[in-house]
């Protein structure tokens, strides 16, 4: 019987030099990876290299090819079978978050905030593996003010004064003592009032008002509210904070964003932590993190809906809308609205003013794209159309006697 | 042919000068009166013959063509004084603001304006968009200054008040404000030189700013506002017309009180009405300006509002054009035609036309097509001479005409079998939505066609409508069936797998004809190999003894290419059918080696639709649309025949449980029942944990809907273990043909918690969702949870909540499609001008570069494997899969 024989790696590597000038690297090593592992012939290695040579090759993306028009569609198309409810956020019960649909028209009009802010906060070395560090942060940097930590306001008529209990569960919960309260209050400056903490109950305090002549009861009543409203500690607009045990670490998933404040804390890692607000992260990181971020979100919503759509498609998106270098929403007042076409505007929304607008500057169509030739019927000059080489039809004339 | 001659480079926008609409005018317009007693419209009037032709057969005195032909002339109205353009109000509030009033230059000093004129002029240039950002900014840097740096003159702030009134502020007291009339505007614009104009963006040439106030205005053709006659014979004036009339007699009264000396006060009022006819002539839609309206109380439509919204002329006639050549119809199923194919009725193929020049080659053919004549199919509905002569053959002689028919003619021939089509049906949300068809001419008056392309099409047989068009040149003809037609789409560009592919009874046949408890005897074999038209050997049989008996698999096989390998798992994979590998009694993994399918069933994961990296994927990938196409037209068929050998239906039977279920259902729900009042009595006494976040009423809420749920789970799962595992209504959601296990449940055993908003049903009365149920009950049927089955049926009650559930599913739905078309239609058009370039770049229509290389590496998704440029793990499969 002849014995087969396995292609060697040395022969692997020689046969795919070959293949580099067409293929790029990654796609190489792609091929190495996977070929040295299974038992191949030389023929068959041969054979799978040219197949992906020729795959390649028939794979690219041809000149003048409508690829907006069908990355707009990708999208638009799948997103008539989303739905609108939102959902909860993976595995955590407390926070929502907005998906499908409302998400994906939010992303594409690049709204200020999100309906769903949302900031994931990752540790460096030396907190990520530590529960009670990981709790302590969260703790820090979640907004917490007098009214989360009190259980009742009394509002005390005759010694004109309020008095507050406070929650010994929530104090725990959220690592703050009752002389913390009282400082964070003392910090209030107009509040010009006596804060006497109870002798014999630990939770109670007392807030005196002192008043000339008449009690004013409205502004005790108005009292209470700025002294329920003081922030004892925290960052802005971080409503919550769960920790979450995520790959190996800890994560810290906050419910509102601030990512210029959070990074700050010491043991945050700013280098991972990111929030699902484009606007902010435009801000804060940078246009290329807006457009990272863009991608991201809007892959996941797709995905989460169990929508298979291309990413290219997704990237394309998220391209037009930074590629100027600030965040543009797709729509009237972004991407679509600034078209260098009058008639392409006209053809979209508030037509009238486009048109005003255009004839007092004295604007130039130059019809370059697809909706202002549509309007003036002509060819749009994309795909087929686009070519603009016409070929000299040389019927060469036989002369007498020539052969066939 | 189809080069058009001429082409439109560019279109230059600009606002008309007097001068230039005296010039197009074919007459000024002078008075308001229309028609004398005799019903002849009066000259010097808007309905001046010399406006075009309107009646057919007479000749314009202008161009001297007939009615089709004239394209109607502009006359002009010599306006007594002038009047505000409303729309350049705006405009004109801006530049009075930044120019001088005294000498008309704009408030910058000089120095500062050379310097502007250079930036300007390079941003022009590179990035025109930020040129008028910066004009903007120019503009708003010269409203600041108080004092003219050129003469030195004071300015005043100037008031302007909607639509078109502005003041001047000398004193900031009530007296000081003096109102600036449109001559001492005109006179003020008319001052301000070409080169600050060019600097504040505006382009003096073709818009000079004082022809924003209209001294002169144009008065469109009759062919632009035409009068409509009704039934009664009583003539109806078009809105703009009844706008015009309304122009000419301010126009004409104030032009005769202004010649009598009249008082200025009436001079005033008339001027301000001629200025809001004016106004409302151009746009009835200002805001603060009452709406001109008819005598019926509706409002005019006028200028702008032709021109407005979806039905307005630009997104209702520019952007989108009604076509000749097109048919629509109902559409129903045919599983004979080929996927490529469209059954078209008789009666819409003669109407339907194909120009065919005459050549020697289809002389005699054409002949017998002009013969047949326009009622016979397949005959011809013209003919064109090679003069250019049209002649309709429902009224000549047929014979004659075809034997004078010689090359050089054209003969506009009924559409016949194999002519190419395009195919469509809205909304057309993606390019799979109009596909190339080739055409098959049946009995019937519906539209055919195969069921393999509903899934693009989002089609269904329920009573939709497709839109038929045939190209009329060879250049469309080539491009459709070469681009579009329906098997260059079998791949999407979404995600670079099949679209089409096999659905419900095609799914369903697939699995019963491979499974292997099927064995088909050579009388079946016959027929279901003929029904997918197979020419050539049968093969050896699987079974020789006592009887020859074939397997579905080898069937398949014989479709399959000869050097074709795949290994993958089948949707029955799953719970106790799972197959990790070959060596599995359940047959949920597939095999096919050299061609030959070894072992596993099909269903929707190996031929299905909308499903990646698949048997089906993989054959239109490797060996071409075309082959894809055949292999589909003829499997898909041999599925179906075999379904109908064995028959194929669901019945009751196969939701109905034995009492033994029944009873063990009934178990589980009452523990349930149980549960869920121990969670509320726990809720009443308080000790109820809340989850953290949430109220305690939130939590009872969860924990009950949680609880319910899996009530709901466990019960199906009760149910299953009673049903036949190879009833048709099973075999159906398990291979993925149509339905789901959950169906199932609700059909067997129960239909569960019903819910609006993702809550249990609240609404109703305040304390209870309905007078069946005692105030406060907040137990599982007063919140819509219901015990019974499809099969059982519901009780009045459940029936309501059921009811509750289903319509919230409709409403939304119906705003969802209204949602997400607004947002497809803004990410077309943000999107739709972009394009690859010869050198890979992805370029705007201005040839500015969006991406360097198209999606980071070039490949296109339609041409892809799934997002992949080349699947290795499939390349091996496909070169070594024999073996390995």
């Amino acid at each position: 019987m002849e014995t087969v024989k396995y292609v060697s790696e040395k022969e692997l590597k020689e046969i795919l030099k070959e293949a580099e000038k067409i293929l790029p690297p990654r796609l190489i090593n792609e091929l190495y990876e996977e070929l040295k592992e299974q038992a191949l012939t030389r023929e068959e290695v041969k054979k799978i290299v040219d197949l992906a040579i020729s795959e390649y090759s028939s794979s690219l993306i041809e000149p003048g090819e409508a690829v907006g028009t069908v990355a707009a569609q990708s999208i638009g198309e799948p997103s008539t079978q989303m739905t609108l409810r939102t959902f909860h956020y993976a595995g955590v019960r407390e926070l929502n978050v907005t998906l499908g649909l409302p998400r994906l028209i939010e992303l594409v009009d690049a709204r200020k905030t999100p309906s769903t802010p949302l900031m994931t906060v990752y540790l460096r070395e030396g907190y990520k593996n530590s529960k009670e560090k990981a709790t302590e942060i969260a703790r820090r940097i979640e907004f917490t003010k007098v009214e989360n930590v009190v259980k009742r306001v009394i509002i005390d008529i005759i010694s004109f004064s309020i008095i507050l209990e406070l929650d010994p569960e929530m104090l725990h919960d959220k690592n703050i003592t009752r002389d913390h309260v009282i400082k964070s209050l003392s910090r209030l400056k107009s509040l010009k009032a006596n804060i006497v903490p109870d002798p014999e109950d630990p939770y109670k305090i007392t807030i005196e008002v002192p008043f000339e002549k008449e009690p004013d009861y409205a502004k005790l009543f108005k009292l209470r509210d700025r002294i329920l409203n003081t922030k004892i500690k925290g960052i802005k607009g971080i409503k919550r904070v769960i920790v979450q045990w995520r790959n190996g670490e800890y994560v810290l998933v906050c419910d509102g964003s601030n990512l210029v404040a959070v990074m700050r804390i010491p043991g945050v890692d700013p280098t991972r932590t990111i929030s699902n607000n484009v606007k902010e992260v435009e801000e804060v990181l940078g246009i290329e993190a807006a457009r990272q971020l863009l991608i991201k979100e809007m892959m996941n919503v797709l995905e989460e809906q169990g929508l298979d759509v291309d990413i290219r498609h997704v990237m394309l998106v998220a391209d037009i809308m930074t590629r100027t270098g600030i965040v543009k929403q797709v729509g009237r007042h972004g991407v679509a609205g600034e078209k260098p076409s009058v008639l392409a505007r006209a053809a979209f929304e508030v037509t009238v003013k486009q048109l005003i607008d255009a004839a007092a500057r004295g604007e130039v169509d130059e019809l370059r794209g697809v909706a202002e030739n549509v309007i003036v019927g002509q060819y749009i000059p994309l795909g087929t159309s686009r070519v603009k080489l016409l070929m000299k039809l040389h019927i060469p004339t036989r002369t007498k006697g020539e052969e066939r | 042919m189809s080069e058009p001659s001429k082409i439109i480079k560019a279109i230059k926008f600009g606002i008309l000068s007097p001068d230039e609409i005296r010039k197009i005018s074919v007459t000024a317009i002078v008075t308001a009166e229309t028609y004398s007693e005799d019903g002849t419209p009066i000259e010097g009037s808007i309905m001046d013959p010399k406006l075009g032709v309107i009646e057919p057969g007479k000749r314009c005195p202008i161009c001297g063509n007939t009615m089709g032909n004239c394209p109607g002339h502009f006359g002009h109205i010599e306006l007594a004084l002038p009047v505000v353009h409303p729309e350049f109000a705006k405009h004109i509030y801006d530049l009075l603001r930044a120019t001088c009033r005294h000498c008309g230059r704009i408030r910058i000093p000089q120095e500062d304006i050379i310097r502007y004129r250079r930036y300007l002029e390079s941003l022009k240039k590179r990035w025109p968009m930020l040129a008028t950002r910066f004009s903007e900014y120019i503009k708003r840097k010269a409203m600041k200054a108080t004092m003219c740096p050129h003469c030195g003159e004071k300015q005043y702030r100037v008031k302007f008040e909607k639509p078109a009134t502005f003041y001047e502020i000398l004193e900031e007291r009530k007296e000081g404000m003096i109102k600036l009339n449109p001559v001492m505007i005109r006179s003020r614009l008319e001052k301000i030189p070409d080169e600050d104009l060019k600097l504040m963006g505006h382009d003096p040439s073709d818009a000079r700013p004082e022809w924003m106030v209209i001294t002169v205005l144009p008065v469109p053709p009759l062919s632009v506002r035409p009068s409509i006659f009704l039934e009664t014979g009583v003539r109806s004036e078009d809105d703009l017309s009844h706008k015009l009339v309304d122009i000419v007699r301010t126009n004409e009264r104030l032009r005769e009180n202004l010649s009598a000396g009249a008082p200025q006060i009436i001079i005033e009022d008339l001027w301000e009405l001629l200025q809001y006819h004016v106004a409302t002539y151009i746009n009835n839609e200002i805001p603060g300006v009452p709406p001109a309206k008819h005598r019926s109380g509706r409002p005019l439509k006028t200028l702008a509002q032709r021109l407005k919204g979806k039905e307005g002329r630009f997104r209702g006639h520019l952007s989108g054009k009604r076509v000749d050549f097109s048919a629509r119809t109902v559409i129903s199923p045919d599983p004979y035609l080929s996927i490529n194919e469209v059954g078209v009725p008789v009666e819409i193929a003669k109407i339907l036309t194909v120009p065919e020049k005459v050549t020697e080659w289809n002389l005699e053919e054409l002949k017998r097509y002009v013969l047949n004549g326009p009622e016979k199919w397949p005959g011809a509905n013209y003919v064109i001479a090679p003069d250019g002569r049209r002649i309709d053959l429902r009224f000549v002689d047929t014979k004659s005409i075809a034997e004078n028919l010689a090359p050089g003619w054209i003969v506009e021939r009924h559409l016949r079998d194999g002519d190419i089509v395009l195919f469509n049906r809205q909304p057309s949300l993606h390019r799979m939505s109009m596909m190339a068809h080739t055409v098959r001419v049946l009995p019937g008056k519906t539209f055919r066609l195969h069921l393999a392309v509903c899934p693009p099409y989002n089609a269904d047989f329920d009573g939709d409508e497709m839109n038929l068009h045939v190209p009329q040149n060879e250049e469309a003809r080539a491009e459709a069936k070469i681009l579009m037609i329906v098997q260059e789409h079998i791949l999407s560009p979404r995600y670079g797998g099949p679209i089409i592919g096999a659905i419900q009874d095609y799914i369903s046949g697939a699995y019963v004809l491979t499974s292997k408890a099927t064995l088909l005897t050579k009388e079946e074999v016959s027929e279901i190999l003929a029904a997918a038209r197979y020419i050539g050997e049968i093969p050896e049989p699987a079974i020789l003894s006592p009887q020859k008996l074939w397997t579905g698999k080898q069937l398949v096989s014989l479709f399959l290419p000869k050097d074709f390998n795949f290994r993958g798992k089948a949707k029955v994979s799953a719970g106790y059918l799972k197959c990790e590998n070959e060596e599995c009694f359940w047959d949920s993994y597939i095999i096919v080696k050299k061609g030959k399918l070894l072992l596993g069933v099909l269903d929707k994961k190996v031929i299905g639709a909308q499903e990646t990296e698949t048997l089906l994927h993989w054959l239109v990938k490797e060996h071409g649309t075309e082959f894809g196409r055949e292999f589909m037209d003829k499997v898909f068929r041999m599925f179906v025949r075999l379904l109908e050998i064995k028959g194929f239906t669901m019945t009751y039977d196969d939701v109905v449980i034995p009492r033994e279920a029944e009873k063990e259902i009934e178990v589980i729900l009452q523990e349930a029942y149980r549960k869920v009042q121990e969670l509320i009595e726990q809720y009443r006494r308080g000790e109820l944990e809340p989850i953290p976040g949430r109220t305690p009423e939130e939590t009872l809420e969860l924990r009950i809907m949680e609880v319910l749920a899996e009530a709901r789970d466990t019960a199906g799962e009760a149910a299953a273990k009673y049903l036949d595992p190879f009833n048709h209504a099973f075999v159906m959601a398990r291979t993925g043909a149509r339905g789901s296990s959950l169906n199932l449940t609700q059909m067997a055993a129960v239909l569960g918690q019903q819910s609006v908003r993702g809550e249990r049903i609240q609404r109703g009365y305040t304390t209870r969702t309905l007078p069946h149920f005692k105030p406060g009950d907040v137990g599982p049927f007063a919140r819509g949870f219901v015990a019974s089955s499809f099969r059982k049926g519901l009780n009045p009650i459940e029936m309501f909540f059921h009811a509750a559930g289903g319509r919230e599913g409709l409403v939304d739905t119906a705003i969802r499609t209204s949602q997400s078309g607004y947002m497809q239609r803004r990410l077309i058009n943000a999107l739709q001008d972009l394009y690859v370039e010869y050198d890979g770049t992805v370029r705007a229509s201005d040839g500015s570069i969006v991406q360097f290389k198209y999606g980071e590496d070039g490949i296109d998704p339609a041409r892809s494997s799934h997002g992949k440029a080349i699947n290795v793990k499939r390349l091996i499969e496909r070169v070594a899969g024999w073996r390995l």
